[in-house]
């Protein structure tokens, strides 16, 4: 069965008709994680036979009728308690963890009848561009292996590019949904703050973080949206909001689009966007503006410094969260087994430690990654007595004024565009001894996580890469293939608790282009092999 | 400014972390430059400005304070097994008195 171009509404009807059963969909769906997961390293584990057993309750109790995800096979990325399986936040501290519930948002699935395929990787507790910060491996980029999907949901933005899940969850605090989403050319949808329980999200920065949705369609994002949303009493940061619905409509006659200057420069002049970016991302808006939108350049001026107030705001955030992976808790780290950990007195640094403190250092320094070292590092300092009003203190006025920036710019318009990301997928490797380079990637989606607002990207298009460019880019218009033709991402970011005007434009947009529905080509033939550079 | 040697003893210290010689060399420099990007904060004008602590606006949100039992021997288990080490029904830690 042929399930790479499937979506989660072509499978409700398919169910609901009967042309198969979600038993052979599932089937159809481990066959092909099977053969291509070991190239890609989407999922670090793939539950084959419970979702097996799901599909099977879910085809006995025809749900598909009345319920869109009842026996539609997901991947939910590893920061989500899944009870039973293994739950791992792509870290060696949790590798032999299991927890003992589900979050919120999997008890909400399991009673909609979803069938889950697997956990996918991710950049470790959800920090990182590019999912080269997973403990168990990077994971690439289904239209070319030599390159990142992004991150921190790299995973799951790659298994629904790959056609190994039609949907899959993620999480997003700075732009952990929308940047892999625009470099693996899907949909990614991260919701306002407050919207989706954190309950069961192993916390990365509490204030900042939220579950999201990866998909093929905005359709398929808003259906899932729709089912995952909702006040839940046991996070005391959930907001209960009305279902949200994208409108049909024909055209984008009353629709006003705002592009904030800081981010593109005056006649999108800014450096650091990738000219195919910056090409793609034109070519969308214009589209709209064709249909009736009215495109203005809106500024928020406090743009310039979102970026440093991501890295005071969430590393101050982690330091806090990441305090309870003492090597106790949670099942503590395979070396325990072997007793390898000796204390040696006589090289301490601080005399009379006691021997658990001991043993909270070299655990975390033999269970943590490099990120998640430098960002506890980081907040632990910018917390730390007599730092905290010039780092943590500014950081959160500094969140005030940018909040202020989006309401004053949502008087003037009704939705917010621009790139999601600065560039097309970069290679492997590339940025692994800056991490401020790779900081950089998130500077157009951090200021909506800040701001607690919902934002989308958008497949757009396609672009080569810089380093791969051979002869002239495609010019306006043409998107003919040279080089390595790379996704690229449109975002729209709305005022908070308006997702319905996200998926009123994407439908929309979906409408009338077909980014979407194009799939990597490595992965068309039906024996799949490693083709690219 | 770079970070002293002390200065990120002190940080691993209080974040729990042993770093070795060469970690120590190696972060010291990339703390540094982060933290220099993220200092450009002290530049903006924000005096007089409310902090903002959450964007939800939810303040305080408690239930009430119940007791609820947990027994059964699947509940214990799933307790207990949670644990790095056990013994028996005991859950081993190392020493917490200084030595």
């Amino acid at each position: 069965m042929e399930v790479k171009n499937l979506t989660v509404r072509k499978i409700h009807e398919g169910l609901a008709k009967k042309e198969f059963s979600s038993v052979e969909l599932t089937d159809a769906y481990l066959a092909r994680i099977k053969k291509m997961n070991p190239s890609l390293n989407a999922f670090l584990t793939v539950t084959e036979d419970e979702a097996l057993k799901e599909a099977q309750a879910a085809d006995e109790t025809n749900e598909a009728r009345n319920a869109p995800l009842a026996g539609v096979p997901a991947a939910v990325k590893d920061v989500i308690a899944t009870k039973g399986i293994r739950t791992t936040a792509g870290s060696k501290i949790l590798e032999r963890y299991t927890p003992p519930y589900d979050a919120t948002v999997i008890e909400k699935l399991k009673k909609e009848g979803y069938v889950l395929l697997g956990k996918t990787n991710c950049d470790e507790f959800a920090m990182g561009g590019s999912n080269e910060n997973s403990a168990f491996g990077a994971v690439k980029n289904p239209w070319d292996l030599s390159r990142v999907p992004g991150g921190s949901s790299g995973g799951s933005a790659a298994a629904v590019a790959a056609g190994l899940a039609p949907y899959a969850l993620g999480s997003d605090t700075g732009g952990s949904i929308r940047q892999p989403a625009s470099l693996c050319g899907v949909v990614g949808l991260r919701t306002t703050y407050g919207s989706v329980s954190r309950y069961g999200l192993i916390a990365m920065a509490s204030s900042l973080d939220q579950i999201g949705v990866f998909s093929r369609t905005v359709d398929d994002a808003e259906t899932v949206f729709n089912v995952i949303r909702g006040h839940d009493p046991r996070d005391a940061t959930s907001i209960g909001s009305p279902p949200q619905k994208g409108e049909t409509k024909r055209g984008c006659e009353d629709l006003k689009i705002g592009i904030p200057i800081e981010y593109v420069g005056k006649d999108w002049n800014a450096e650091g966007i990738e000219e195919g970016v910056k090409a793609r991302v034109r070519e969308a808006i214009a589209a709209l503006e064709k249909q009736g939108a009215a495109v203005t350049m809106i500024s928020l001026p406090h743009a310039p410094y979102a970026l440093a107030t991501y890295y005071i705001l969430a590393p101050s955030e982690v330091s806090s969260n990441l305090a309870r992976y003492d090597g106790i808790r949670y099942g503590g780290i395979e070396e325990i087994q072997s007793s390898a950990f000796v204390r040696d007195k006589s090289k301490r640094d601080v005399p009379h430690q006691s021997a658990l403190i001991e043993w909270y250092e070299e655990m975390r320094a033999r269970g943590l990654g490099a990120e998640a070292k430098r960002r506890t590092m980081i907040g632990t300092y910018a917390l730390s007595s007599g730092y905290y009003d010039a780092y943590y203190k500014k950081a959160q006025q500094m969140r005030t004024l940018l909040r202020q920036d989006f309401e004053n710019a949502f008087k003037e318009v009704d939705l917010i565009a621009c790139p999601t990301s600065p560039t097309v997928a970069f290679k492997i490797g590339a940025k692994a001894n800056d991490p401020l380079s790779m900081y950089l990637a998130d500077i157009f989606t951090v200021a909506v996580n800040i701001a607690g607002l919902p934002g989308i990207s958008l497949p757009c298009g396609f672009a080569p890469a810089p380093d791969t460019q051979q002869g002239s880019l495609p010019s306006k218009g043409e998107n003919k293939r040279e080089g390595v033709p790379l996704p690229v991402g449109l975002q729209f970011i709305a005022p908070a608790f308006k997702e319905s005007a996200l998926f009123s434009v994407g439908k929309f947009y979906q409408s009338v282009t077909d980014h979407h529905l194009e799939t990597p080509p490595a992965l068309s033939s039906s024996s799949y092999e490693v083709t690219s550079s | 400014m770079a970070l002293s040697h002390q200065e990120i003893m002190h940080i691993a210290r209080l974040a729990r972390l042993k770093l070795s010689s060469d970690e120590q060399a190696h972060y010291g420099p990339q703390l540094t430059s982060i933290l220099a990007y993220v200092g450009q904060l002290q530049n903006a004008a924000v005096e007089g400005v409310k902090p903002t602590h959450t964007v939800s606006g939810a303040i305080n949100v408690t239930r009430a304070d119940e007791a609820t039992c947990i027994s059964g021997e699947t509940a214990r288990e799933t307790l207990l097994s949670q644990s790095a080490m056990r013994g028996g029904d005991f859950l081993k830690v190392p020493g917490v008195f200084q030595d």
